[in-house]
């Protein structure tokens, strides 16, 4: 497969069309290009073809303009965007300050002096005047309303635009007509509504631009996870140090990053050791010591030693880049329960049409008099206080905000579907080894005869060729007491007993109770003591030194130490916590009860846990299941959520439904609270956008005339559509504090 | 008179039912080219209808001429995939292989609405 490349540079120097033929085809007889295309507007130049970007650059400047290749800078497009959002607010308070200029003045006359209606020629006189400035008004201010409906009819689309262009111009029309022939309707129905069309213009920009403002923070969680991108990076080349772009790195380059700097790009650490604060990726408040050998992610900060480290992964490829892509996509995701809102959504304008002409048509067959003013209040108000924008936003706003809050706490929402169905488990199933537990066994108990470090060291020697994870627990514990290891001589692994090996003359065996069996040892008191150990969760296993048995040590794989908290903040949270495991019932047991854990399934196969999964989701249990993401990925992918813990590793960022960058079970309660909370809101903003929106139409349509006397007046309605949609926006902005619940007790 | 503005009324809203849910969906719409631009103004993606081949990873080019934030975003819910979109500028959207069918992309409050149909 060939993939087309496409290159784009910045020109300089190019102005007017016929700088744009001239480049193009000075382009074109490139070898090589098979298109080149010049943009004036942005001053660039795409070539697309296996070209060599030198000779583009030179073909440009031969006849007499400049190129370089375009940076795609995300950060300048960022700030770009930012310009533009406040261009457009500033353009959008001008607008509304105009209309409202001329719409407040005519408002207040009318209050005031109660006289909007025309009878003599001079009142004729001055109305026209006022229906072409408020004609003035509304092609300038609201210019954008009409061309925006025209075209989206013209597509046999409707959006607001076309309801607000529909109700100020069926304001605006019906009072022209009042002025140019008042002949044609009774008396009382000769009153002019320019005040409106000016008032709902002027109000709905003002919506708007609270709307932009607003909108701006929503996205604030993406935005510092881009901040944290630094655009140059220090490379050592030659011995020297040389600051480059970041997008010059590549794989392989060595870098410096001195204290207080950021990481520029995902490497492993060569030379030198320091503290690395990775909060803003993890959400584990603790910095990490890295030494040499440890992977650093781009956008973490050094803290107080200089690294120097190897480039792996650049650009897109790092850990940051895809956290942020994975947000960004799930920020716009669908969220199952919006589905009614989206049908709605789609036929919503001509729907309002509809009722509009209707309710327009129940007023003139039945309505008193005047009927043709009250026809018009109608109709305008019902086409300006229905919003469907407010029904529109009112998941993805609180989606944005919930998605990205996440990311701030290391929990990664792949989609909505996942964010809703985390919201509603009742039960989590929870691996135990490197979830509850460190994952990596520890010497706990040494009870012998003998002297605790002589027997160990014996032991550690034994066992130092072995990579069992429990022998390495024993010579990992010798390390740490600094005990000098020796030979082994005849070693012999016996299966399933345990091993035995020659260490400076003495015979050493380390094994279970039926290797002291098997070689006829006697045991003395020691299997009780082993047993009480078991009890406790912990691997006993018996020693024996020249054919008497020396002791029992002991090893386990601890408890981590926030476990046992998160477990109590998930149960607080209504979920019933389940532990998988493939160690034995005992030790399972003993791991449970000391974190209080509901169930427990021990002796597992891997297969095992997905079969577990599915039948607890046939009992008709939502089941969340927390794993490490590689070896846990059926039963994870069977779950109505998985979540991935402790995920450097891009498989489980692929694939799992939430990626917890934390190895802690917090991140799950984490999780689950935020998920809560962001339903909580989106079903806050669903339901004020509905009852807006079928209380708002009947009382703009007049039902509660026959209490009340009045008709809602159109420039109510149009504050009230105005700020409907800021308020969805707001509402979901409330989201921004949300804070995870903390457990007393629970370490920080 | 009366009689006429209720003809009227009816009238006007069998027009608005035909215009715009019955008329206007049976054409196939743009076919689907590497240097088609879908231009992005005024509430509508201009074209709002593009044929693309089933089966094949394609880039759509969307240019935002329009900084209301309504435009800010480009969903295509369906596939779980959205981009943001530059000002004044050309944004490339990658799409995966698509299977024979309609995809339905909008902005995030739905306003903006267009169809890409796979064949
Ligand atoms: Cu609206």
């Amino acid at each position: 497969m060939s993939q087309k490349q496409k290159q784009v540079f910045a020109l300089s120097g190019a102005s007017c069309a016929s700088c744009v033929r001239k480049i193009e085809s000075a382009l074109e007889s490139v070898p090589g290009v098979e298109d080149a295309k010049v943009n004036l507007a942005e001053k660039t130049l795409s070539v697309v073809g296996d070209v060599d970007q030198t000779r583009c650059i030179q073909a440009v400047e031969e006849v007499g303009y400049g190129a370089k290749p375009a940076r795609k800078d995300p950060r300048e497009q960022r700030e770009q965007q930012k310009a533009e959002d406040k261009r457009h607010y500033r353009q959008l308070l001008w607008r509304c300050g105009v209309a409202l200029g001329l719409g407040i003045p005519l408002m207040a006359w009318g209050l005031i002096t109660g006289e909007m209606t025309v009878t003599t020629p001079t009142e004729q006189l001055a109305w026209g005047a006022v229906g072409l400035l408020t004609l003035a008004v509304m092609v300038f201010c609201g210019g954008h309303f009409y061309t925006g409906g025209w075209k989206a009819f013209r597509h046999h689309n409707a959006n607001m635009d076309t309801l607000i262009a529909l109700g100020t111009a069926a304001a605006w029309l019906y009072s022209m007509m009042v002025v140019l022939a008042p002949g044609l309707l009774p008396e009382a129905a000769r009153h002019v509504y320019f005040e409106a069309s000016a008032m709902i213009i002027g109000l709905i920009n003002l919506g708007q631009a609270l709307e932009v403002r607003a909108r701006g923070k929503t996205s604030a969680a993406v935005e510092k996870l881009l901040e944290l991108q630094d655009t140059s990076a220090r490379v050592l080349r030659d011995g020297e140090e040389v600051d480059i772009p970041l997008e010059d790195v590549q794989p392989g380059d060595r870098m410096r990053v001195r204290p207080g700097e950021k990481v520029p790009v995902d490497g492993v650490v060569r030379v030198g050791s320091s503290l690395v604060d990775e909060s803003m990726l993890t959400g584990e408040p603790v910095p990490v010591k890295k030494v040499e050998g440890d992977a650093v992610s781009a956008g973490t900060l050094n803290k107080n030693g200089t690294l120097i480290f190897e480039a792996q992964k650049v650009g897109a490829e790092t850990r940051l880049s895809q956290i942020i892509e994975m947000v960004r996509n799930a920020q716009n995701s669908r969220v199952p329960i919006a589905r009614l809102a989206d049908q709605i959504s789609a036929i919503f304008v001509p729907t309002v049409m509809i009722i509009a002409v209707l309710a327009a048509l129940v007023w003139f067959n039945i309505g008193p008099d005047p009927r043709a003013a009250h026809m018009l209040v109608v109709l305008t108000s019902v086409l300006i206080i229905a919003c469907p924008c407010a029904l529109g936003l009112a998941t993805p706003m609180s989606v944005m905000v919930g998605v990205g809050k996440g990311a701030e706490h290391g929990v990664l929402i792949r989609n909505g579907k996942a964010l809703q169905q985390a919201s509603d488990l009742d039960t989590l199933v929870v691996d135990k080894t490197g979830t509850l537990t460190e994952g990596a066994p520890k010497l706990t108990d040494i009870e012998t005869d003998l002297d605790e470090d002589t027997l160990l060291a014996l032991l550690a020697s034994l066992e130092a060729g072995s990579e069992h994870p429990l022998a390495e627990a024993i010579v990992q514990a010798a390390k740490e007491r600094d005990l000098q290891l020796s030979e082994v001589e005849d070693f012999e692994a016996i299966t399933a007993h345990g091993v035995r090996g020659n260490i400076g003359g003495k015979q050493v065996l380390l094994g279970n109770r039926k290797l002291l069996e098997r070689e006829g040892i006697p045991e003395g008191d020691w299997p009780l003591q082993a047993k009480a150990l078991a009890e406790q969760g912990r691997t006993a296993m018996y020693a024996a030194v020249d054919g008497k048995a020396a002791g029992v040590i002991a090893v386990a794989d601890p408890i981590r130490d926030d476990a046992k908290a998160a477990v109590a903040r998930l149960q607080k949270a209504g979920l019933t916590v389940q532990m998988l495991t493939g160690d034995n019932r005992a030790t399972a047991e003993a791991v449970a009860r000391q974190l209080n854990i509901d169930e427990v399934h021990a002796d597992l196969q891997p297969e095992d846990k997905e079969k577990l999964v599915s039948q607890l989701q046939d009992k008709g249990k939502k089941v969340g299941m927390a794993g490490d993401g590689i070896n846990d990925a059926p039963a994870l992918a069977r779950a109505d959520v998985g979540f991935a813990i402790g995920a450097g590793t891009d498989v489980a960022i692929e694939t799992a439904d939430v990626t917890l960058m934390r190895s802690s079970l917090h991140g799950v309660a984490d999780a689950i609270e935020l998920s809560r909370a962001t339903l909580r809101n989106i079903k806050q903003n669903l339901f004020g956008a509905f009852i807006y929106n079928t209380l708002g139409i009947p009382i703009a349509a007049g039902v509660l005339y026959p209490v009340t006397g009045a008709l809602l007046s159109p420039v109510i309605a149009g504050a009230a559509m105005a700020f409907s949609s800021v308020t969805v926006v707001s509402n979901a902005n409330r989201l921004r504090f949300f804070r995870p619940t903390q457990v007393a007790g629970e370490k920080n | 008179m009366s009689l006429l503005v209720n003809i009227l009324g009816l009238l006007l809203i069998a027009a608005i039912v035909w215009w715009f849910w019955l008329a206007g969906r049976k054409n196939g719409g743009e076919h689907y080219s590497d240097t088609l631009e879908i231009l992005v103004k005024d509430g509508v993606y201009d074209p709002d209808r593009i044929e693309v081949p089933a089966g094949e990873e394609i880039t759509l080019h969307f240019r935002r001429e329009d900084p209301s934030p309504c435009a800010e975003y480009v969903v295509f819910s369906d596939l779980d995939i959205s981009k943001q979109l530059a000002v004044h500028k050309v944004t490339e959207l990658n799409l995966p292989a698509l299977q024979k069918g309609e995809y339905p992309f909008t902005c995030q409050m739905k306003m903006y609405r267009g169809l890409l149909v796979s064949r």
